[in-house]
């Protein structure tokens, strides 16, 4: 019979244990693959296309392509997600049966898997929303009812908008309440308040939550598998109607299709170490951004 | 009268035509709400869009007007389970006009052979092999998750608790095709030659590679619940002598219960819709074993192996759009009954205190 000391001792140390499992995970993940992506890294590889079957060359189309998608998508997303967060802090109160019904909306948005995302824009956007248009515009020729690089934009930026949306309540909630009485007692309406008094308080509120979209936006790549990622490109996507080539695609199909896996092993790690090297410098200066929003919060 | 002044210099107000007509600012204030309200109701719109464009593609399969269909194979399609070498086999048939009766009771079927000369729709091998790799992931995630979290939250020193809630979040901000191809090239060689599977990629690296991605929200949800049992629960164990230990395993960990449960369910969810990291790591394999270091395909792995390949609205289409209907109906009602474990279970718990 182990004392109870020990028995106290020895269950501590379990849990310290499943904690340094967590830690360790991320050090092993990283570790591998900034030894074996850093090497690889030149200016060439960034920013050259792939070339000979794409065994060789760089990567510069997926990262272009991943640009213009988080970009296209940011555009749309973050002001509907910065409205519909606006609605519910400053229309409505929390009894309101509508504002319950939106918010219970997001959540379920922000649950469903991203796969189902990618066959929702395969099923609306690309069969539905393009169909029609090329059945109006094209006279039935394919033209938007294709994958492209608009409608991977926009499915993203519905996967992405409970982020923003979580992320700038979050922000228009630290603005006092004080400052917007003050705002109403002097006469500004409510539109006048949110726009002069809200909007510039909780302004870093709104742009982190745009870079949390950004991060995870470029790190999904279920949702483009087929609404508009492509395998490879001989030039860069320069329409809407355009396909393109994008990093954590580039990364699933060098390591499961491609025609050379262990000559391209570099080429992998290199990829996932620019993906990497993305996501998280956008998630750091997320953090940054809030914990300096924490911090007037608290003061 | 001077209060006004001093606000009027203040906030100088620009002329402007119609800068009396108090109706012509309440015409604006009204639009605008309007609008705001409407760009509101954007995401309402949308998630009754996903089930109804999910359902609607699916929903064909249930009126038997999915005949004829009109298989086209291009070899090429099935490579992920290549290594296995237990995939299928689907080489070389081309263009094949297929005359085929299907009935929605053939998605209880015990074989998945969508591209075949004689195609067989049955989901019981994808949910079993989801299911697997789900309760893999689930059996190494949540007690990591859990302990941890009870770690930081009952014992660890200042410094480890702060450092842990990045470090999980860095472990949360890393894209899942990144723990792909972490399970693929690395994970799976080095369990392979700890434990001298057969296959390389099997159901047990899908697992563990599944476990780092739900280890976040384990984590996290877990912590919160801790967090949120009250004070004094503590400080009453701790004073009639129990120790720190004994306090956290036996007061802490069962009043959290409900929030824990949340946050298991939470894990389930992720772990059961999340497709790049099974599509990559799992060998792709649609067989029945209860082996784990047999290979699997899991229902979002199909879709995300088999959608870029079928033809436009023809039965195999058809029955991935149900795949997916069937993983938005799972999803859905996890994070309903998850919610409801945090909302009322754990409110109406500490309320009685």
């Amino acid at each position: 019979m182990l004392s109870k000391r020990i028995k106290g001792r020895l269950f501590v140390g379990f849990t310290a244990f499943c904690a340094f499992i967590g830690v360790a995970a991320v050090a092993w993940i990283l570790g591998t693959i900034i030894w074996g992506g850093a090497s690889h890294i030149t200016w060439q590889f960034l920013s050259a296309a792939p070339t000979e079957g794409m065994t060789e060359g760089g990567i510069f189309p997926a990262i272009f392509g991943t640009f213009m998608l988080v970009i296209i998508m940011s555009i749309v997303g973050v002001p509907v997600g910065t409205i519909t967060a606006i609605y519910l802090s400053e229309y409505t109160n929390r009894q309101s049966k509508l504002a319950q019904v939106i918010r219970f909306a997001v959540n379920t948005l922000a649950g469903i898997p991203a796969i189902v995302f990618g066959l929702f824009g395969l099923g609306f956007f690309i069969q539905f929303t393009g169909g029609h248009l090329d059945r109006l515009f094209y006279s039935g020729e394919l033209h938007w009812s294709q994958p492209n690089i608009l409608w991977a934009s926009l499915t993203l930026a519905l996967l992405t908008l409970p982020v923003v949306i979580v992320s700038v309540e979050e922000a228009i909630k630290t603005v006092p309440r004080e400052l917007r009485e003050a705002s109403l007692a002097l006469g500004a309406t409510r539109w006048e308040t949110i726009w002069n008094v809200v909007l510039p308080g909780s302004f870093s509120g709104i742009l982190t939550g745009a870079i949390l979209a950004v991060s995870r936006g470029a790190g999904e790549v279920a949702p483009i598998l087929f609404t508009g990622a492509a395998y490879f490109l001989p030039h860069l996507p320069t329409q809407f109607s355009d396909q393109f080539m994008e990093l954590g695609y580039h990364v699933f199909i060098m390591t499961t299709q491609s025609t050379d896996v262990e000559k391209t092993i570099g080429i992998q790690y290199a990829t996932t170490l620019v993906l990497l090297a993305l996501t998280f410098t956008l998630n750091f200066s997320a953090i940054a951004l809030r914990a300096r929003l924490r911090k007037r919060t608290a003061a | 009268m001077r209060g006004p002044d001093v606000l009027a210099k203040a906030h100088p107000v620009k002329e402007r035509p119609f800068q009396n007509s108090k109706t012509r600012k309440r015409i604006v204030e009204f639009l605008i709400e309007k609008a705001i309200q409407g760009v509101a109701y954007i995401s309402l719109i949308f998630i009754c869009l996903i089930f109804v464009f999910v359902f609607r593609e699916a929903y064909p399969i249930f009126t038997q007007k999915a005949q004829a269909v009109q298989t086209e194979v291009t070899g090429a399609a099935e490579s992920y389970g290549d290594e296995t070498g237990l995939t299928p086999s689907n080489d070389a048939v081309e263009l094949v006009q297929n005359e085929h009766d299907f009935s929605p009771t053939d998605l209880a079927g015990k074989t998945w052979q969508p591209v075949s000369l004689d195609p067989k729709y049955g989901l019981i091998p994808l949910l079993l092999g989801s299911l697997k790799v789900t309760l893999i992931a689930l059996l190494l995630a949540g007690p990591i998750g859990i302990f941890a979290a009870l770690y930081t939250s009952s014992f660890a020193p200042r410094w480890a608790r702060e450092g842990m809630k990045p470090i999980i979040e860095i472990l949360a901000g890393i894209p899942s095709v990144v723990i792909g191809f972490f399970a693929l090239v690395i994970l799976a060689t080095g369990l392979q030659n700890l434990f001298g599977f057969e296959f390389r990629l099997n159901a047990f690296v899908g697992g563990v590679a599944m476990a780092l991605a739900v280890i976040p929200i384990i984590y996290t949800v877990s912590e919160d619940a801790l967090a949120a049992v009250p004070k004094v629960m503590t400080e009453a164990s701790l004073a009639l002598g129990a120790s720190r230990w004994e306090t956290a395993l036996f007061v802490v960990l069962p009043a959290a219960t409900p929030g824990i449960f949340a946050a298991v369910i939470l894990g389930f969810g992720r772990a059961f819709g999340e497709t790049m990291i099974v599509l990559m790591a799992t060998g792709n394999a649609a067989l029945i074993t209860a082996s784990i270091s047999d290979p699997v395909r899991t229902l979002s792995a199909t879709i995300g192996a088999e959608m870029a390949e079928v033809v436009f609205g023809d039965l195999h289409y058809r029955v991935l759009f149900f795949i997916g209907a069937l993983l938005f109906l799972i999803s859905f009602g996890l994070n309903a009954i998850a919610e409801f474990f945090v909302r009322n279970r754990l409110m109406k718990k500490f309320k009685g205190i």
